[in-house]
């Protein structure tokens, strides 16, 4: 049924067609009607799992080690200062190998304050062992939850499924919702292994020595890796179902681009507009987004690369002395590389990264005038 | 140096399923609780208090197992009928 | 006479707690208390070795270890799923020492009694950050030497009134316990397993190497903390406080202080102030 919902609203109604059995959130803006959303479905009765209103982010995630340690579907939703604060549980619930799926909004750090988009907090959760997924737009929050879910409890490991601040979570868009029954034949109740029963008493967590905490390791990197097939065979599966998806990258009139747009989240759907305007003056443009960030999905970007293609990765991010942070991460995976790769970091805190000012960009890095190493830090000049 | 390979064989957890029974703590003694089986009237002070669990308790005089005893001595400090004596691992 | 307290063991030989640690006595006791159908959740703390190390555990129940300031949120997050599989009977307690309770963890388990969750909050308290050898907490007594306040004459703060704290949320059940007193102790986690709602226990748990004393007076130090008014045993239950055990004279307290090392550089001056502390507040519970 199409429905016409902001990105918080689709997030909440996934994880109610998921039939989570615990969510536990706390507010924090531009997060908040997600949180509001679940409240109001569990009083009504159209969310069947509990909802706990935790007494800060960090609590939130402890409440879902808890109950994921029993055997419960989990869900959350946060942003910026938000995840932040979680982050310690977001190492544990890895090491843990919970299949938690939290909905992060994305949001700048302070200080100083600002309330608006930035994918630096999701960013500097890189190595905690949560998948990350970039939506694009309000109907692949809603998709990509379900989706997480499935591939989250098949690997073991927790997936962040992340949307721009007010960009997106504040924007009204048409979500076709999928029935619960559609819902269930994608995903199969959760079958928990090793979880806390007073019929089996076992302990979770315990101090482990170097070499087996080293193998244990290893097995979450082997599993992460393993994720990569398991995305795109869910994203394969949801588009036979529902006739819509996309997989780990999602490229747009690259086949003989001469330089390319590469971009995560909302701007992908902006990039495209971009392009389609330049390719309207005869210019080889070409956009790719990155839906999936971790697991890095080295292969499937490499493939839809022509091989001399110019790339203009835009970060909304940065790691301060080095650059923005898919810009650090497209060249490690290309590596070793000729083709020349162009940084620009844009929009942090929530700047406008508007048609017009991807053209800029994307014809700057066309004349080849970035400068290899550096990233340029660009803001909009109308 | 050996490569550890990525496969399924590696563990994805590792539960605390086993006792600690392994652990022989009693090595860690250096000094062993005597019971005076003549003056011990079985009251269990013993067995109530010790923090190893390792006083098992019996009809009469109980047994203290020695492979966890870590001689803490608080059964000697307890004992009602102060018949529990500690003595140097190397005299017992 | 045999001792009454159940002869069920859900603790193990061969955990590796110090020798003549207060808080293994104290966990035979709260298992003792609730029974083999529970969950415990363990944040940083000497139980987190005591537990025993992956794959090894020294208690017959299932065990969550948790970060640090996590365990009542880790713990809500267990009862809760429980409920909503259907399972109604499982008890879920939260076992963290001092540190946890009185300072890092205290504003996990203020939100989970704040929304009245179905756990049991037991605090073993040995007065300080013992498993990291031996920092002061916000539970470190006066004039106590730990290895951060090692000048004389020890911790200058009282510590936290932790039994305050707890009753200022309004729990379900309060309780004070302590090894020495086993039947009032497993009793009192008998009770507990009974209530629903938040449930607080706070256990004075001795600490050989960190009030250095030799490891044989555990119990009869955890016996004068009550018998000197140190450490008052009572429960609250409706708001309503009830002193459990009332000496008709207390003993001075100067005998729950001498054999314990960290309070050797106590002045007259501060052991009088002491003194006087118990005596003021057991004069306002008599009353």
């Amino acid at each position: 049924m199409k429905k016409v919902l902001m990105g918080n609203h689709a997030a909440a109604l996934g994880a109610a067609l998921a039939r989570v059995d615990v969510a536990a959130a706390y507010p924090i803006t531009p997060q908040t009607q997600s949180v509001e959303l679940l409240a109001e479905l569990a009083a009504k009765g159209d969310f069947k799992g509990r909802f706990v209103l935790a007494d800060s982010e960090h609590s939130a995630m402890s409440i879902l080690l808890g109950a994921a340690s029993v055997g419960a579907r989990t869900f959350t939703s946060t942003s910026s200062h938000g995840l932040a604060y979680m982050h310690e549980l977001l190492h544990w619930v890895a090491g843990a190998r919970l299949p938690v799926v939290m909905v992060e909004v994305n949001r700048a750090l302070a200080a100083p304050w600002n309330l608006w988009t930035d994918q630096t907090d999701s960013l500097s959760q890189r190595d905690t062992g949560w998948m990350q997924f970039y939506c694009a737009t309000s109907q692949e929050v809603l998709d990509t939850v379900l989706q997480a879910y499935r591939v989250a409890e098949r690997v073991r490991l927790p997936a962040m499924v992340v949307l721009d601040g007010f960009t997106l979570s504040h924007t009204y868009e048409p979500v076709d919702v999928p029935s619960q029954a559609a819902a269930d034949a994608f995903l199969p109740p959760y079958q928990p292994p090793d979880i806390l029963d007073p019929a089996r008493p076992i302990s979770l967590g315990g101090l482990t020595m170097p070499k087996e905490y080293f193998r244990l390791r290893r097995r979450i990197d082997h599993d992460m890796r393993r994720a990569l097939g398991e995305i795109a065979a869910a994203g394969r599966d949801f588009q036979t179902q529902f006739g819509r998806g996309c997989g780990l990258v999602e490229d747009y009139r690259c086949e003989d681009a001469a330089t390319i747009l590469v971009t995560a989240g909302a701007v992908g759907s902006t990039a495209q507009e971009a392009v389609d305007s330049l390719r309207a003056e005869g210019l080889r443009a070409g956009c790719l987004r990155l839906r999936v960030f971790r697991p890095f999905p080295t292969q499937a970007l490499r493939a839809c690369l022509p091989p001399r293609a110019r790339l203009a990765v835009v970060d909304r991010s940065y790691s301060p002395g080095a650059s923005g942070i898919f810009f650090q991460e497209i060249k490690a995976a290309l590596y070793p590389s000729r083709r020349e790769i162009a940084g620009y970091v844009a929009g942090l805190g929530g700047g406008d990264i508007t048609v017009e000012f991807l053209r800029d960009i994307w014809r700057d890095a066309d004349a080849g005038r970035a400068v290899a190493d550096d990233p340029a830090w660009v803001e909009d000049a109308r | 140096m050996r490569r550890v390979e990525a496969t399924d064989a590696l563990p994805v957890q590792l539960v605390g399923d086993q006792p600690t029974s392994e652990n022989r703590t009693g090595d860690w003694r250096s000094q062993r609780p005597v019971i005076d089986a003549a003056r011990c009237t079985g009251c269990l002070i013993c067995w109530k208090y010790c923090p190893e669990a390792c006083v098992t308790r019996t009809d009469k005089v109980p047994v203290i197992l020695m492979d966890y005893c870590k001689g803490c001595a608080i059964c000697a400090a307890e004992c009602p009928r102060d018949c529990v004596a500690m003595q140097p691992e190397e005299a017992a | 006479m045999k001792p009454s307290i159940p002869a069920e063991e859900l603790l193990r030989p061969g955990h590796q707690a110090c020798q003549g640690c207060g808080a293994t006595i104290a966990m035979r006791y709260a298992l003792k208390g609730l029974g083999p159908k529970t969950i415990l959740v363990v944040p940083a703390c000497c139980w987190t070795v005591i537990a025993g190390s992956a794959p090894r555990s020294s208690v017959g129940v299932p065990l969550l270890h948790s970060p640090f300031a996590a365990a009542a949120a880790t713990a809500t997050g267990v009862k809760q799923a429980l409920v909503q599989k259907g399972d109604l009977e499982t008890q879920v307690m939260v076992w963290a020492g001092d540190g946890s309770t009185y300072d890092i963890g205290l504003q996990a388990w203020s939100g989970a009694a704040d929304r009245g969750e179905d756990i049991l909050y037991a605090c073993y308290d040995n007065e300080a950050y013992m498993n990291t050898g031996i920092q002061r907490s916000g539970a470190t007594p006066r004039g106590a030497w730990t290895m951060t306040t090692p000048d004389a004459p020890g911790s200058q703060r009282p510590p936290k009134d932790i039994g305050a704290i707890v009753r200022a949320h309004r729990p379900a059940y309060f309780a004070t316990a302590t090894p020495a007193f086993s039947e009032d102790m497993v009793r009192k986690f008998q009770k507990a397993r009974a209530i629903k709602g938040f449930r607080f226990i706070h256990v004075l748990s001795p600490c050989p190497p960190g009030w250095k004393y030799d490891p044989g007076e555990t119990v009869s130090l955890s016996r004068l903390a009550v018998q000197t008014g140190i450490f008052p045993l009572y429960e609250v239950e409706d708001e309503r406080l009830r002193l459990n055990m009332r000496p008709a004279k207390l003993k001075p307290v100067e005998e729950f202080l001498a054999p314990q090392g960290r309070f050797k550089k106590l002045t007259p001056d501060q052991r009088r102030a002491i003194q006087q502390d118990v005596e003021r507040r057991w004069e306002a519970w008599a009353a």
